[in-house]
Order: structure tokens, then sequence, then C-alpha cells
């Protein structure tokens, strides 16, 4: 039984390491990937082009103006002249935000009325367009809030002493600079993690079907769950090994902390990935050949990782999608890699997303095991 | 100690896919050291029994015993005690030769004493000494198919089965590669062979001819060109053939009339009281006869005889 084992294994880490690309696949790809998603998957918006039409021409819009200009969000070194010149640079996705302040500007707000800026926003990236506005309106109150001070103290200095105001203590926990790759990052870790097993497995296993080698290892007397186990216990040390490598470059290149305890996130990887080889396995016992293999692949990667939390909040899907996400491990598997890196956390707040990859992986292994059964006849 | 362990016993043996019976209740006993051959056109079963033989597929019913232990009930046993080789190359291409031998080798379990001399035996076998390390996939063809055999047998196993095994093989190495079950039968082992190459069949001791999923014929392969034609066979040798044979197929008494090379093979109640008869019947249609006699069977002519029998039986049901 062992001597079966050890000769498909061995067999299967020839054949593993003998292909420079299979050999290539395993480390140049996930450090790529790691490297590309850590830079450009990112909510934060930086140097925006901005174009600015000043028709007042006062000290107070200029002041306004170069708030604008000295912010990293924003890059507003274009003054223009025409309102239809705005218009036109928009369109054209020149710019993504222009601000128009009218003639009059600082007449208004020196007589002590409200004056308008008027800001458009290209809104087709809504999520841009949402931080931009935050970062706008940051920017507009805070020149109001200084003018109002500046006017009050002008005509009336006592008055500033009884002038109320609130003043914000943000704190934000495990991620003080609020930076998206923090966030990020542990979600890539996962992600990358399913592609690269899922796609491994499920291959490795249609090859041999397709090439016909399969049939001749089950005329030998290895049992089916010899074979599975061959085949799967070198993709798991790979995946294993695949996993340590991308948490090394999350943590040593992107400075993403980790503040919980090996033993935990080692808990969760190796759980996550006998999820992993399930599902792998599962698409091999339904694919006879490689390319169905890749299709049926990705019609269960997409989805698995846009339901997981990997980039969208679930707690923001409506509710029968949010049944479904149960059923993801990746699911699971991001909460136990953020509350380690990020958080901290222990087994004591994460052993309820153990127990469902647990579980998981436990039931996609067993149909696996019963579907390749059938698949024989 | 089991049973016939060096044989194959089938007794009724039936399989089903959905609402098409791809083996239909066959019966099949061979004998120690046996080469057997189970002959049909494709899509008549072969593949489906050999499957069921070796315990890759489960019997729909009926039973069938392979060195001494059911299929159905041990096929692990059954395993054991076999070696497969099939009508595709199915070793690793990207391993080398020495790590196909040490695999198939370990997943038959070959006692480590016994190891490095069943390696030498199979690397002697398929010409390979001192080739070890070749990577499989650059290998000739027929190397690569005695390779196979080579891994197939490497545990010794009392029961070889072969699916046509000699598909795409140049003439040279098919001959070597007959030697070789040959030897192998000689030291008493049972060989099932599948072909539908006739020339293969006559290196048969006995054949079984599976058409439609039923054994239309079994016998040595003399024996079924002797007594499995309907009718007796006339060599015709005439001018122009492609009229001879339009009229011939509606003359009296021909059963079947077919183009063999230059010439027409007719397949006729009685050969010796049909000549005159067809002789004038050709020659009143300005057909000149060169040549007409009785001659032998090929297989080939028992294999096209008995399909055609089988299908006009087939058709003639309600």
């Amino acid at each position: 039984m062992l001597g079966r084992l050890k000769q498909m294994i061995i067999k299967e880490f020839i054949q593993v390491f003998r292909d420079k690309r299979t050999r290539f696949i395993l480390v140049g790809p996930p450090i790529i990937q790691m490297l590309v998603f850590g830079y450009a998957a990112t909510y934060e918006i930086h140097h925006v082009p901005t174009v600015v039409l000043d028709l007042d021409h006062s000290q107070e819009s200029r002041e306004l103006v170069s708030r604008f200009t000295s912010s990293p969000y924003f890059d507003a070194q274009r003054q223009l002249t025409d309102s239809r010149e705005l218009g036109d640079l928009i369109d054209q996705g020149k710019a993504t935000v222009g601000l128009e302040i009218h003639a009059g500007f600082a007449q208004q707000l020196r007589s002590g009325q409200t004056a308008p800026l008027q800001v458009i926003v290209d809104a087709t990236n809504s999520n841009t367009a949402l931080i931009a506005s935050g970062y706008i309106s940051q920017i507009a109150l805070g020149f109001a809030r200084d003018y109002q001070r500046d006017h009050i103290y002008r005509i009336a200095p006592q008055l500033l002493e009884v002038m109320p105001s609130v003043t914000l203590e943000p704190r934000p926990w495990y991620n003080p600079g609020m930076s998206s790759r923090w966030f990020f990052v542990p979600g890539v870790i996962g992600s990358l993690t399913l592609v690269l097993v899922i796609t491994l497995t499920a291959f490795a296993v249609v090859r041999e079907r397709e090439i016909g080698t399969l049939e001749q290892i089950m005329v030998t007397p290895i049992r089916p769950a010899e074979f599975i186990l061959g085949k799967t216990l070198p993709f798991f040390l790979i995946g294993l090994f695949d996993v340590m490598l991308i948490a090394a470059v999350g943590a040593f290149w992107f400075q993403v902390p980790f503040r919980g305890h090996i033993p935990v996130l080692l808990t969760g990887v190796v759980l996550f990935l006998l999820c992993m080889l399930g599902v792998g396995l599962l698409i091999s016992t339904v694919s006879s050949t490689q390319q169905q293999a890749m299709v049926t692949a990705f019609f269960y990667i997409m989805p698995a990782i846009t339901f997981s939390g990997f980039g969208f909040p679930i707690s923001t899907m409506p509710q029968w999608m949010q049944y479904i996400t149960y059923a993801l491990p990746l699911r699971y598997f991001l909460i136990v890699l953020r509350g380690t890196y990020l958080k901290g956390v222990g087994m004591d707040i994460l052993w309820p997303q153990m127990a469902a990859m647990a579980g998981l992986g436990l039931a996609l292994i067993t149909a696996a095991i019963l579907r390749f059964h059938k698949a024989l006849d | 100690m089991p049973e016939q362990a060096n044989s194959v016993v089938v007794e009724k043996l039936v399989k089903r896919f959905g609402d098409f019976v791809a083996v239909d209740h066959i019966d099949i006993e061979t004998r120690k050291g046996e080469v057997f051959g189970f002959l049909g056109p494709n899509g008549a079963g072969k593949s489906t029994t050999i499957r069921m033989l070796c315990g890759l597929l489960r019997p729909t019913s009926g039973r069938a015993v392979v060195a001494g232990f059911d299929v159905a009930r041990d096929p692990e046993s059954v395993r054991q005690n076999i070696g497969y080789m099939s009508q595709k190359f199915s070793l690793y291409n990207d391993l080398k030769v020495i790590e196909n031998i040490r695999l198939f080798a370990g997943l038959y379990s070959v006692p480590a004493k016994d190891l490095q001399g069943r390696i030498d035996w199979a690397l002697e076998m398929a010409n390979l000494k001192g080739q070890e390390n070749l990577i499989t996939g650059t290998l000739p063809g027929g190397w690569k198919q005695r390779l196979a055999l080579g891994c197939a047998v490497l545990h010794k196993p009392p029961v070889i089965f072969l699916d046509e095994p000699t598909s795409g093989v140049d003439p040279i190495t098919r001959r070597q590669f007959w030697d070789l079950i040959h030897e192998m039968a000689g030291e008493g082992v049972t060989v099932f062979v599948t072909t539908h190459y006739m020339e293969e069949a006559e290196y048969c001791n006995r054949l079984a001819l599976i058409f439609r999923g039923k054994i239309v014929a079994l016998g040595t392969p003399s024996e079924l060109k002797r007594d499995s034609m309907t009718g007796q066979l006339l060599l015709v040798e005439c001018e122009p053939l492609g009229a001879a044979v339009e009229a011939l197929q509606a003359a009296p008494g021909v059963m079947d009339a077919a183009v063999f090379g230059n010439a027409l093979h007719l397949v006729v109640g009685d050969a010796a009281a049909a000549q005159p008869q067809l002789r004038s019947y050709l020659e009143t249609r300005g057909i000149s006869v060169s040549r007409m006699e009785q001659i032998w069977p090929s297989l080939e002519d028992v294999f096209v005889s008995l399909t055609t029998a089988s299908n006009t039986a087939e058709e003639r049901k309600p």
C-alpha cells in the first residue's frame, strides 16, 4: 500500500520538476502576480487629473485652487478659460475632475454669503468618483472653515473664543494608515493559491485521462484512494510552498505586518489547500480533456473570487447571494488571512472559519473520490 | 489455491450502457498457455469485454473469472494477476525508460530481491539495455510498444490482456512482438489479444469472433476457415471487373460477391456445380472469364461472411 503510494508520489515529482515550464509555473507566476496585484489592486486615488476654470481671478479663488494643486490627490495643473473646454476634456477622459469657480465668488464670500463651487466629476468609475468627491469636500470645507475664522477674526475676534466645533479623533484599528494594500495583499495570497492549486490538480489528473496513462495505472492493483492521494499529496506540498513564497513577498516586499501566530495561519493554509485539492479533483472527474478542465475551472474561479469578499464586501451583497458565499472556502480563508496578518487574532476567534474549511474540505474530497470511482465505469 | 489460475472463464457476460447492449451474453474459456484472439470490427464489444475482464468496468450481469478471481467481487486480486497493454501507448512519455519500469514494478509490488532481475529482463526484452536513461517519449513506436509490454508483465502475471497491441506498428516490429507473445505463452502464460487485423488473428491458437456484442464463431483459425463459411468460395478473374460484380450480385446461387485485388471472391452453395453455370452466365453478358477455381477461404473471407450473415439475420427479424 505505502509502496504503491510512494511510487506515485515519486513519479509525480519527477514529472513536475522535469518540465522546465512547469518548474517555472510553480515559482514565476505566483511572484509576478503577487507583485502586480500588490501594486495594482488598490482603492486609493492619487494624482486625479483635474482641470480648473477660474472665472473669478480673485485672491480667494487662487487660494482655493492652490489647495487643490498642493494636494497629492489631484493634479490640477491645467487652468482653463472656457466652460465648453472643461466639458470636452471630461468627455475625452483627459480630466476626471473639473472645478468651476464662477465670477463673483470672492465678492459673495467677502459679503458674508455662501458661495458655490461647482465640481464636475466623471463618475464612470463610481468608486474613484466617490473617493475623489470625499477629498474635494475635505479641501473645500477646510478652505471654508479657515475663511470663516479669518472673517470672524477680522470683524469680531472675541467671537472666536465661543465658537463651538467638533474635532474628529479617528482611530483606524489594525490598519492605521488605512492602506488598501494591507487589505488586498492577504486577499491576493488566498486567491492566487486558489487559482494555482485548482488548475494544477485538475490538469494533472485530466492529462492522464487524456493520454491514456490513467487506464494503464488503473489496471495495476493500485486503489483509487492511493491514486488520488498520490496525485494530490505532491500538489499539496507545492501549494504549501507557494503560499509561503507569496506570503513572504507580502510580508517582506509589501511590508504588510504579520501580527498573528504562524501555526494559526498554517492550520488555515492546510485546511484551505484540502478544499482546493477537492475542487481540483472534482473538476477533473467531470472533464475528459484539458480544455474542458480549463473552462470548468474558469467557471468556478471567477465567482469563487468575486463572492469571497476579496474585493467587494459580502455584507453588501443581496441576501441570497450571501448564502452562496458560505459554500466557498476562500471566504473563510480570507478571514483567517486578514485575521492573522492584520488583527493578530488566534484560534479563539478564528475557530469557526477553521471548522467550516475542515467540513467543506472533507465533503469536497469525499465527493471527488466518489465521483472518481464513478468516472472509471 | 484459486481454481484455474492460468485461465479466463466467462459465463453469460453482459454489459449494458443504458439501452445499448455492448456485450450480450458471451461465453469464453481459455486454456493455460494459449494465445486467444478476440476478433471483431470496431464497436463490436471487444474493448468493453477486455475492460470488464481487467476489472475496469463492472459487468451488468454474468460472471467472469480471471486467473481464478471473480472480476466483479475481487477486481484488485484480478489486477495483481494480470498484465494489460492497450492500443494506445500508455507509459509516461516524460519519464525515463528506467523510471517507467521502476514505477510499474512499484505499482505491482515486485519484491525488492527480484527487482533488479526484473528490470534487467524488461530492458533486455525491449532491447533497451544501456539506454535506460532515454526519455521514453523519444523512442520509436515499436520500441515503446515492447517497453509497454515489458512494464505490463514485470510481476510475471499468469494472464495477459493485449488490446490491439500492434496497431500502428510496422510489420517487422509486429513480427518481433508476436514472437515475444508466443515465447510467453510457451512459458504457460495465457494471452488474450483483441485485434481487427486478420494477419494478426492467424497468429492466435484460438479465435472468438465477436459482432454486435455476440460471439458469432469460435475455434482455431483453420477450424474457422473450414467450418464457419456458409457455402464455398470461388476465385474469379474476369474483365471488366466492375460490371462482373454487379452482374454476379444478382446471379442465381451467388450469396456474396466482392472484389479482392484483381479478382473476385464469390460465395456459392456448391463450388463444383456452380462453376459452369456462372461461366456461361458471365459470358452471355459479354464478360470474359480468364480463371475460375475453388479456393480456401482466408480469415478475412470468414470474417466478412459471418458478419454479413449476422447482419441479414438481424434485418430479417420483425
